[in-house]
């Protein structure tokens, strides 16, 4: 599996929940942590589980994710 | 073996052609995700210098605001009259009608038809989330069938208010369209499928061919009464069967 992160951007988020639901390995959680907005922030809970596939990102209506993936090594 | 996004490649990234300022929809309004996509479909075409945004009169009044190019906001209904007046003058431009419900289908029906009817060269964005929104979630004209609004609560009824109205069928009817086409939103598939026809709409107009409509289905959670997540659902379950999806007109 490759590797990935998103990166979160906590003001910006509003704590819809839809990239929790869109997420295939269960890596987003809210973790009780609030923006200066007063939203639930959206959390890397399990960080080890991300593979970079970047569909939290796409569903994201207020464009909070950036998501990066290592690079194929060559073999 | 731990990393950092200093060696990873970026797989999604902020459209450069997105301001920095933050949207001001309810969270997971459908509007936010809309907003991205053209931006990152402008950023594609590498049309940013010479884009002009027309803004509605609902909640993305402030849709210019959004992006780093020129915008204009209509009075309610008018985006495409309006359009049509800055594409006739400046052809060179490409100009973008952004409209939700009660704006293109209601208020401004009439300029929407006629803009369609005459081919004006622009591109339509239709977010078609069967309510008015900004005022607290009245009946549209695209309410579904014994859907709750604050202005049908017992839910639309056929014999006093109509039926939803399926715009991209009834411009569909029309000669001059080159595309019509109605999308959604719930999930990853049915995004990078209306990044796909937002694509082909702004296309055709880069290399003037013609008039393009892009009604999307999208949530409206608040005036729904919804949380996201079920709003979307209920497009996938519900909306999508009175207002199918489909590419009407292709005359690219
Ligand atoms: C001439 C005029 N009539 C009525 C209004 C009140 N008004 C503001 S927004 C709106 C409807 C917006 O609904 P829609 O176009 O569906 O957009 P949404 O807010 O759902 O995105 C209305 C009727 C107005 N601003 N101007
Ligand atoms: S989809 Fe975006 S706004 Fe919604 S919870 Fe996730 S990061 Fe926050
Ligand atoms: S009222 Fe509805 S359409 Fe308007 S910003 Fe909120 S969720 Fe979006």
């Amino acid at each position: 599996m490759p590797k990935g992160t998103a990166v979160i951007d906590r003001e910006r988020c509003k704590g819809c929940g839809v990239c929790l639901a869109t997420c295939p390995f269960g890596v987003l959680e809210f973790t009780g942590e609030f923006n200066s907005s007063g939203y639930p922030v959206a959390q890397m809970a399990h960080p080890e589980k991300c593979t970079g596939c970047g569909l939290c990102a796409l569903v994201c209506p207020d464009v909070a994710i950036e998501v990066h993936r290592e690079e194929k090594v060559a073999a | 073996m731990r990393s950092s996004v200093e060696n990873m490649k970026p797989v999604f990234v902020r459209p450069k052609s997105l301001s920095d300022k933050k949207f001001t929809y309810c969270p997971g309004c459908h509007h936010g995700l809309i907003t991205r996509i053209l931006a990152q479909v402008i950023d594609e075409l590498g049309i940013q210098e010479r884009t002009v945004m027309v803004a509605p009169v609902g909640c993305a009044v402030f849709a210019y605001e959004w992006f780093r190019c020129d915008g204009v906001q209509a009075a309610h209904g008018r985006a495409a009259a309006v359009a049509t007046g800055i594409k006739r003058v400046r052809p060179d431009l490409v100009v973008i009608s952004y409209q939700g419900d009660g704006d293109l289908a209601a208020i401004g029906l009439a300029e929407t038809i006629h803009a369609a009817n005459r081919g004006e060269k622009i591109s339509v964005i239709f977010v078609n989330n069967q309510i008015y929104g900004m005022t607290g979630g009245q009946m549209a004209p695209t309410t579904l069938v014994g859907q709750h609004a604050t202005s049908c609560p017992e839910g639309r009824n056929p014999q006093e208010a109509g039926y939803p109205i399926r715009m991209a069928e009834l411009l569909a009817t029309l000669e001059a369209p080159v595309y019509v086409a109605r999308l959604a939103l719930f999930d990853p598939k049915h995004v990078l499928e209306t990044t796909k026809a937002v694509r082909k709409a702004l296309t055709y107009q880069v290399q003037g061919k013609g008039y393009s409509f892009v009604e999307i289905l999208a949530n409206c959670p608040t005036g729904w009464r919804m949380s996201p997540v079920q709003a979307n659902k209920h497009i996938a379950a519900v909306v999508t069967k009175a207002f199918p999806l489909g590419e009407f007109v292709d005359k690219g």
